[in-house]
């Protein structure tokens, strides 16, 4: 565990474009290569196309991949044994290498890569290349292919993944001559971290892999068809500056693409200068910090009740790497039904795809908002900015009445909430935390403070269970030094503790909280809610007074984890207190908690967001506006 | 819904036409009828694709066919700025009582005789969609056998050319 840094906001802000000169109308920002790495030159070179493969992935910056050797993958592994710059973790599946890749991109900016071979190695990455679609991470996934005379053929292990994998990525490449593969590596990570980022797999016969070619750096890359628009308009910005100058109710509405252009000093300067409240979605927790007097919560179908409101009662969504998903919404027409929209984004496609764009701005965040600071400035200099004395009135308000709560389970078990929020509280803001898929994920967003950007990761678009192990090995490996804990549910945690094993050979001590209430929670809470309690399929006989089938700290242990279980409030803080001593390997820790905790704030599907409920059939009263 | 349109020029690599066709699929855009073949710069391609669809929907197509890597770049062609024109063979009972009437009213729409049977005549016919379809109606008493047609295929009126331009801004 020697490679990787933490990840500094400065840096990373760096790295991407030089700094613009102060005070003169910028040049676009300058890109002295769009080939990734420390651009050495290598002169041609005799080698094989595997070596070509190591070798490029060596001359792009790459430390750590994860993966799993198979047949047409084979003759890649055999140099990668020699490299001294790469180091490969061996996963015990290729779902965990695509979502530990994932992991590691999410917490260090860059790509994360990840290797497998043809046929089922290659499809059983498809989740992981979904779920970086959905997320926007960037991510390269090499998978070996059969030989290209027998493509087609139907021949052993063979799949169409070029095929299967079109819809959820971002660009793929079929490689069939060994001296395409510098030119394709380079291009397919310029791809994946540049613009939007997102998942790009390069698929790569085996007789390309065995074939001689001249290898030599940098490549010359040529994508005619690839353009990222950076800089927002300046007749748009101004525009914007004057609604924001104009607003008495606005509400910046924050998601996970400022997180991944690294604009999160960028977001507080401009949120101070104009004073208005914050939501960040479930992507972008923590890139504002929570703390923050403005910070009023996270919106949607389990958001805080004076985030949905804000929303709802806005006059202007200042929308900043967000794309207005169903799961903030709601019913699309009912949504924020007062607000005219600034919409700002790298993805052209997201601006009006689900909610018209009164001011589109198509550009990284990074340079949008300074941009913005500039413009609004501008705006109150001929005039005194709008008092929202009045619109924080009402959100404080709603902020006092309906913070985030919980109730204690009647059952006497512990409840899952109080469990996260004291892993929170104990192991602080510069720890990791990575979620699965259901309650424990909404608990985990809910009530994990978060102060800075690459603190939450998870699968938020696709909705991945299983994401939350293998992802937290990837941000130990990119995060060498920080805590990391994975808040995972004992659904999830079934789906790919496998990785366990991975963690415990290659020394990666991540610590895994199982939140097990013996269910498949987030299910069984709508089969509640909306089917009369009828639970169908939701029971895993893992929790109290159960057969406990598995008994988690018993695999803890087969897999040489250190395995703890908690079933007492009395014990919560006692036991995370031995998980954060526990560093010489992993620690999964058994919280055994209530079934019966439902994740409140809700807002049912299909219902406007006014119709949010704090708990069950219970909505907010409301108050006149002042 | 209104048809739309879209002159699309693209890379001429493997799965060029897949990324296109799976999008309007995956996205649920409707696609009238799609042309493509290649162009006067080697290695480039264009499509010519007519969708049905209004404004918004229209605005994500494009915006959705731009995030493919390999489109280069796409126009909408409108039928006053533009010239379009179908191409059709179609394949008619005809003997020796009928034969002068088939080829009279092919006549009419400029199309020609390309192939002739003792029982049957293949025609050929260019045009837009509606002058293809008022063929299609007078041929269609003496008894239409089959019936083969291309995409539709556009090109702006004017000197400029779509790749030129794309080729600069590239």
């Amino acid at each position: 565990m020697s490679k990787g840094s933490p990840i500094s906001p400065a840096l990373m802000a760096a790295r991407p474009a030089a700094p613009a000169a102060p005070g003169r109308d910028t040049a676009h920002p300058v890109q002295v290569s769009a080939v990734r790495g420390p651009n050495n030159v290598v002169p041609p070179t005799e080698m094989l196309g595997s070596s070509a493969i190591v070798r490029s992935l060596e001359e792009l910056g790459v430390d750590d991949i994860f993966g799993l050797p198979g047949g047409a993958i084979l003759p890649t592994y055999d140099p990668l044994m020699a490299s001294t710059k790469l180091r490969h973790i061996l996963v015990r599946h290729e779902q965990g290498a695509g979502h530990a890749a994932q992991g590691y991109a999410m917490v260090t900016g860059r790509p994360g890569v990840c290797i497998a071979t043809s046929g089922p190695g290659a499809t059983n990455l498809v989740t992981a290349i979904a779920d970086a679609h959905m997320d926007s991470v960037p991510l390269v996934a090499i998978t070996g292919q059969v030989a290209s005379a027998v493509i087609g053929s139907d021949a052993f292990q063979e799949a169409d993944i070029v095929g299967i994998t079109m819809p959820i990525t971002k660009h793929s490449y079929l490689v069939t001559n060994a001296n395409d593969i510098p030119r394709v590596l380079a291009e397919a990570f310029h791809i994946a971290s540049t613009g939007r980022p997102g998942p790009v797999l390069v698929d790569i016969a085996k007789d390309a892999q065995q074939g001689k070619m001249t290898f030599s750096w940098p490549p010359k890359i040529d994508i005619p068809g690839y353009r990222t628009v950076v800089r927002g308009h300046s007749k748009q910005v101004r525009e914007a500056a004057r609604l924001i100058a104009g607003s008495t109710r606005p509400v910046f509405y924050v998601g996970g693409g400022v997180i991944k252009a690294h604009a999160a000093a960028e977001l507080k300067e401009l949120a101070e200068l104009v004073g208005a409240p914050v939501v960040t979605t479930l992507m972008a927790r923590g890139v504002f910090p929570d703390s923050h007097p403005q910070h009023v919560g996270m919106p949607g179908m389990h958001g805080s009740v004076s985030a949905v409101t804000a929303l709802q009662q806005s006059d202007l969504l200042i929308t900043l790497g967000a794309r207005f998903d169903d799961r903030v919404t709601g019913v699309l027409s009912s949504f924020a039904p007062g607000a005219k929209v600034i919409h700002a984004d790298i993805d052209p496609a997201e601006i009006s795809k689900n909610r018209t764009a009164d001011v589109p701005i198509v550009g990284s965040v990074k340079e949008i908002i300074p941009e913005l600071i500039t413009a609004v400035r501008e705006q109150y200099d001929g005039g005194a900015a709008p008092d929202i004395s009045a619109w924080w009135n009402t959100i404080n308000r709603l902020r006092e009445t309906y913070p985030i709560g919980f109730t204690q389970p009647d059952d006497g078990l512990s409840a899952p909430q109080q469990v996260i929020k004291r892993i929170g509280e104990l192991t602080g803001p510069e720890g990791v935390y990575v979620a699965g898929v259901g309650q424990h994920q909404m608990w985990a967003a809910q009530f994990i403070q978060y102060e800075r950007p690459h603190a939450w990761l998870n699968s938020g678009g696709l909705g991945t269970m299983g994401y939350s192990v293998p992802a937290a090995m990837g941000a130990k490996v990119g995060n060498p030094d920080r805590v990391v804990w994975a808040i995972d549910g004992d659904g999830c945690f079934q789906m790919t503790n496998q990785e366990l094993a991975t963690c415990v050979i290659n020394n990666i001590p991540i610590k895994v909280a199982v939140i097990n209430n013996s269910s498949l929670g987030m299910v069984r809470q709508w089969q509640t809610l909306f089917y009369e309690g009828r639970y169908s399929n939701t029971d895993l006989n893992t929790g109290h007074d159960t057969v406990r089938v598995p008994d988690f700290v018993k695999l803890a242990d087969a897999y040489g984890c250190a395995g703890l279980r908690c079933e007492r409030d009395e014990d919560i803080d006692a036991t995370i207190q031995q998980a954060l001593a526990i560093n010489d390997r992993p620690v999964v820790v058994d919280f055994v908690v209530s079934r019966d905790s439902m994740v409140w704030p809700m807002v049912p599907s299909g219902v406007s967001n006014d119709l949010i409920q704090i708990a069950r059939n219970m909505t907010p009263v409301w108050e006149q506006e002042d | 819904m209104t048809r739309h349109t879209l002159s699309v020029l693209v890379e001429d690599v493997p799965g060029v036409l897949t990324r296109v066709a799976s999008l309007f699929a995956r996205r649920a855009f409707n696609i009238n009828s799609l042309a493509v073949g290649p162009t006067e710069i080697p290695g480039m391609s264009r499509m010519t694709v007519v969708v049905e669809a209004e404004g918004d929907l229209l605005e994500q197509v494009t915006k959705q066919l731009n995030k493919l890597i390999n489109v280069i770049k796409i126009v909408e062609l409108t039928s006053e700025q533009s010239v379009q024109r179908d191409h059709i063979l179609v394949k008619v009972r005809a003997d020796a009582a009928t034969r002068l009437q088939v080829t009279q009213a092919a006549d009419l729409f400029r199309a020609s005789v390309v192939d002739v049977s003792t029982d049957s005549l293949i025609i050929e016919a260019t045009g837009t969609p509606e002058k293809l379809s008022a063929l299609l109606s007078v041929l269609e008493p003496f008894g239409v056998r089959e019936i083969v047609q291309s995409g539709t295929l556009a090109i702006s009126r004017g000197a400029k050319s779509m790749s030129d331009r794309a080729l600069r801004s590239a």
